[in-house]
């Protein structure tokens, strides 16, 4: 479903400031793989998933969704296949239009935009039925604004717009990162059951060990531009909190030893 | 005082599509668009020379559109794929269309008197009808005593701008409309959702455009003349009714807002003819009578809203200290 083959990226080339970004990546999702992504900042998870989405380009390496080379499509015409929830709240919605209008805009992610009415009253009532699978209250308020409303139902509302059309790919950024831990629950179980509910191939960044551990069939760990470990199955079930610290410390080790050995 | 005060409100209805556009770029796409002072320039010089050439005024004035939609294409691909600043782009098409609306009039003033213009064409239709006497009997028995020359324009303008602004609307509101709204509310967000926000915003910078040259073309023929400097702060006019429209008026709704913008135009122009019957003020005044009319369109309604929090508070201050007196 999502392939990524031997993508490398640099920042600053040839600069004091030179920073590998990627090196090297390699991953394969297949059809309703949901992957979390863990690592430490500057690991190079973001810039994975800039890639994939195309808000950067790779230096070098594919991207490939479906079995079609995405690499060199810029990001509006990726994003009909690929939906994406941004770990700021206010960043998925449009803060001066109303929820159903918003709705509507999702709507049209993988179809053509045309010169006809965005909201109807056939999608009003299919955008209500959606709302109300999110259990916020958001179907009597199809007119408001969506600044009015808070950060977690921004959330909720950005994750259902991204969602309802399935998306070949879903990209989640840290997107319960910037929410209290109740609303973050709130958006966590939503997650899962939306992801469950559509069958959606989704990659999910966090820096929730625990979220990582919870939701999905596979986890990655990235460090320093690279998947370090990866796990998949009843083998990641069993995993626990420390089990992934120690393999984390572990795997930086030898990283570090190979620097030593390589300046040695 | 009558007349000039009908005279406003004709120019006020046709500036009004002008507004409209400023309404397009400023609000929509929220993209100060400083075209506009020449491309109003472009529609009235293209109208004028246009119908010199014996083009029927009716096409005259959509040449003048298109005229304006192609200047501000340039200005949107200026800042989507030249990477320029929105406000240098648009100063920067507002200084080479000055230089190219000479070139298209030939010379600095156009007269259209002794020439056929959409109003003249219009009053002669309009003239058989017998309309203006019914409205000046009215006028008459309320105890005027000059009046108006004709009311087709008033007429038809109405219906024209009432008819732009209802196309704006729905515009708006289809999906492309909408698109065109988040690009100027959340970029990121509606590149997310596969919109192109590049095409958005030099199509969208190109209709408004389009309006204001419309506009500028319209007023050329209104006034039988078109000169190459009848543009300057013309932003600031676009501006100043957007803005008075919308302190005035309200912008809840799409709807709501650009009648509010109509209304603003129309008022801003009733403001200032009002403005220069004051005996010391005159017509080179007119620029900073504008810039004072927006400033307190702008400020008001924040003062306003601060003083009425002000005066919230201190009253459930007050409720608190009689319940407390109550209880002592």
């Amino acid at each position: 479903m999502l392939k990524l083959q031997n993508v490398s990226m640099t920042f600053n080339e040839a600069t004091p400031d030179e920073k590998k970004a990627l090196r090297d990546v390699n991953l394969e999702l297949n059809q309703g793989d949901f992957v979390t992504v863990i690592g430490s900042n500057g690991a190079g998870k973001s810039t994975m998933m800039n890639v994939i989405s195309g808000a950067l380009f790779p230096d070098v390496g594919d991207v490939i969704v479906d079995g079609k080379q995405v690499v060199h499509l810029p990001e509006y015409k990726r994003s009909r296949l690929i939906g994406r929830v941004f770990q700021d709240p206010m960043a998925g919605t449009s803060p001066s239009m109303t929820i159903e209008e918003n709705l509507a805009m999702a709507y049209a992610r993988n179809k053509k935009r045309q010169f006809k009415l965005g909201v109807t009253k056939k999608r009003r009532d299919m955008f209500r039925e959606y709302l109300e699978s999110i259990h916020l209250g958001l179907e009597t308020r199809l007119n408001a604004k969506v600044g009015l409303l808070s950060g977690g139902e921004r959330q909720a509302l950005s994750l259902l717009m991204v969602t309802f059309t399935e998306p070949n790919i879903l990209l989640l950024d840290e997107h319960t990162a910037a929410l209290d831990p109740s609303r973050a629950e709130l958006i966590t179980n939503l997650t899962e059951e939306v992801v469950g509910k559509f069958g959606l191939t989704t990659l999910m960044v966090t820096h929730n060990m625990q979220q990582a551990l919870d939701l999905g069939n596979r986890l990655i760990m990235m460090d320093n531009g690279q998947i370090i470990f990866e796990v998949a199955g009843a083998e990641k079930q069993a995993l626990t909190i420390e089990d992934l610290l120690h393999k984390f410390k572990e795997k930086q080790g030898t990283h570090f030893g190979n620097d030593r050995a390589v300046l040695g | 005082m009558l007349l000039s005060l009908f005279n406003a409100v004709e120019l006020g209805i046709i500036y009004a599509i002008m507004a409209l556009g400023v309404y397009l770029s400023f609000r929509v796409l929220d993209f100060p668009d400083l075209t506009v002072d020449g491309s109003f320039v472009t529609g009235a010089g293209v109208a004028a020379i246009s119908i010199m050439a014996g083009v029927p005024p009716v096409l005259a004035s959509l040449f003048a559109a298109a005229a304006g939609f192609i200047a501000g294409c340039l200005t949107g691909i200026l800042h989507t794929k030249g990477k320029i600043n929105a406000l240098l782009s648009g100063i920067l098409m507002m200084i080479a269309l000055y230089s190219i609306n000479l070139r298209i009039m030939g010379k600095p003033t156009l007269s259209l008197l002794n020439e056929s213009t959409i109003f003249k064409q219009l009053r002669e239709v309009w003239d058989k009808t017998g309309i203006d006497t019914f409205f000046n009997g009215i006028l008459a028995n309320l105890g005027a005593d000059r009046m108006p020359s004709t009311w087709s324009i008033i007429f038809i303008m109405l219906i024209v701008t009432l008819v732009i602004k209802l196309l704006t609307d729905y515009y708006l509101k289809t999906e492309v409309g909408l698109a065109l709204r988040a690009t100027g509310d959340n970029q990121k967000m509606i590149r997310s959702l596969s919109a192109n926000t590049d095409t958005l915003i030099i199509a969208g910078i190109g209709v408004s455009n389009a309006l204001v040259a419309f506009s500028g073309g319209l007023i050329a023929q209104h006034g039988d003349f078109a000169d190459v400097n009848m543009g300057i702060g013309m932003i600031i006019i676009g501006l100043a009714s957007v803005i008075i429209g919308e302190a005035l008026f309200g912008k809840k709704t799409i709807a709501r807002a650009t009648l509010a913008v109509v209304g603003g135009a129309i008022v801003y122009r009733i403001v200032v003819t009002l403005a220069l019957r004051v005996d010391f003020l005159d017509t080179g005044d007119m620029k900073l009578i504008t810039a004072i009319l927006v400033i307190t369109a702008l400020v008001t309604p924040k003062m306003m809203q601060a003083r009425r929090e002000k005066k919230r508070r201190l009253e459930k201050r007050a409720a608190l200290e009689a319940v407390k007196t109550e209880g002592a």
